[in-house]
């Protein structure tokens, strides 16, 4: 999976828990939550979200490190890749 | 014979539109089980029987509007024995009610009536027997001029902006609030959450959240005067905590049903409930039972919410306790300036019914209890 693949999927999974966002407005190079009114649960459905559909399981200790869209494309990419590696 | 009627689904809905019906005449009903769905501004709401029987005749009908308390079926109590017609028993259910002229009218229609100002003596009857149907009372108010009969908006959000309007209003006119607040040290409690958290999958993970619903719920047992409601002049206080919980409705609006049992359910519990309740409310469904039995009720702004929120309570509840987000802060202890993590916690509470005083002792021992999470799930 590439990030373009990546980006795919989680752009649905945000649009399942805010179904009124559109896509061609949303940069991936400013914060998130400042685009996208996601309280904590909806922040925490999103990475339910994320797990289910690409298998990361995100710890708290890493939320600091996903702040704009690119960083948690980034992130993914990354946990994917040390994932198939094991 | 039982008529039941439309359960109350707090005081800002005082009218819906039944959707469907899940039981037939001749079904069994048992208490708790969704016999309706109604749809309300706010949401379609799954009706609960509040008793057992069987049904003996469905009044309402698919797309009738029916204000809070109209009876829509008559159902058959456990052992009892159905009557000779239903034609009859309509007729003595009538007969019973304070109408000055003998009129065959049905006990939907006699409610609408009231609510909407027709003279039953000029309404013609198309039922059986020339009985008045709810069908032909609606046909004449909606015949009757403009000025009398009420705009019906025609967009949800118009609707739920109307309702809560209206609540909110009567709250503000009827309720003497007054507001305590309190700034909450959260360290204890973050530093237990963190550490319960890095054994958790992401989809068992617990938010602050849950530690302050499940603080108010303990620390509300030793303040009834806060848990209950307050109707007809008196006050009742409410055997349980059941906390309403402030949810905001993505495309705009409020609601705030019952997250059931907070106080007894282990945290985990209620974690899964409360993001179950929240997606129901976002798809806009919910059980009438949750919005009939909140007996407080929080408001949680969270993380991008303000420094603190005086919330307004909803009636007939007396109280509300509202958190704003948790931030850094300058914090002095032991003589030293440290940085803490801390909430500010306030209470409007009803001044009819709570002073000030305990109000404040309230927000204390609130504080207290969140110093000491692990004593939550003993």
């Amino acid at each position: 999976m590439n990030d373009t693949d990546i980006h795919t999927v989680v752009v649905a999974t945000l649009k399942s828990i805010a179904p009124e966002i559109e896509e061609n407005t949303l940069r991936d190079d400013l914060p998130l939550r400042a685009q996208v009114d996601l309280d904590s649960i909806d922040w925490l459905n999103f990475l339910v979200g994320l797990h289910e559909r690409l298998g990361v399981d995100i710890p708290e200790s890493d939320y600091g490190r996903l702040i704009t869209l690119r960083d948690v494309i980034d992130y993914l990419g990354k946990a994917r890749s040390r994932n198939s590696d094991s | 014979m039982i008529e039941f009627t439309l359960p109350s689904m707090g005081a800002d809905m005082d009218e819906g539109t039944l959707l469907e019906w899940k039981i037939k005449a001749g079904d069994t009903v048992k208490k708790g089980q969704v016999v309706a769905v109604v749809d309300t501004s706010k949401a379609a709401v799954d009706i609960e029987s509040w008793h057992d029987g069987t049904v003996l005749e469905l009044i309402a009908t698919p797309g009738d509007k029916i204000p809070v308390g109209t009876p829509m079926a008559l159902l058959l109590a456990p052992g009892e024995t159905p009557p000779a017609t239903s034609a009859e028993s309509a007729r003595r259910a009538s007969a019973s009610a304070t109408v000055a002229k003998r009129i065959n009218v049905s006990p939907a229609a006699r409610k609408y009536a009231q609510q909407h100002d027709v003279d039953l003596e000029r309404v013609a009857g198309t039922g059986m027997q020339g009985a008045v149907t709810l069908k032909d009372v609606e046909r004449f108010a909606l015949a009757r001029p403009a000025a009398t009969v009420p705009e019906v908006p025609h967009e949800r959000a118009v609707e739920m902006r109307r309702v809560i309007a209206a609540a909110m209003q009567r709250s503000k006119r009827d309720i003497p609030h007054y507001y305590v607040s309190e700034t909450i040290p959260m360290g204890e409690a973050l530093a237990w959450l963190t550490s319960a958290n890095t054994t958790r999958s992401v989809v068992d993970r617990l938010l602050p959240a849950v530690l302050l619903l499940k603080a108010v719920a303990i620390t509300l047992r030793r303040f009834p005067e806060l848990n209950g409601f307050y109707r007809d002049d008196a006050f009742s206080h409410a055997e349980k905590v059941q906390v309403g919980v402030a949810i905001s409705l993505r495309q705009g609006g409020l609601i705030a049903p019952a997250l059931f049992d907070v106080e007894s359910k282990p945290l985990q519990q209620v974690m899964r409930d409360l993001i179950d309740l929240v997606k129901r409310c976002r798809a806009g469904s919910l059980r009438s039972s949750e919005l009939s039995e909140p007996t407080i009720t929080v408001t949680d702004l969270g993380d991008r919410g303000s420094m603190e929120v005086f919330g307004v309570i909803y009636p007939p509840q007396v109280a509300l306790v509202g958190f704003g987000r948790i931030a850094q802060r300058p914090w002095a202890q032991d003589g030293e300036l440290k940085i803490m993590p801390s909430i500010k916690a306030s209470l409007s509470a009803d001044h009819r019914v709570s002073d000030g005083h305990r109000g404040a002792l309230f927000l204390t021992e609130l504080s207290e209890t969140l110093q000491h999470p692990e004593e939550f799930e003993r």
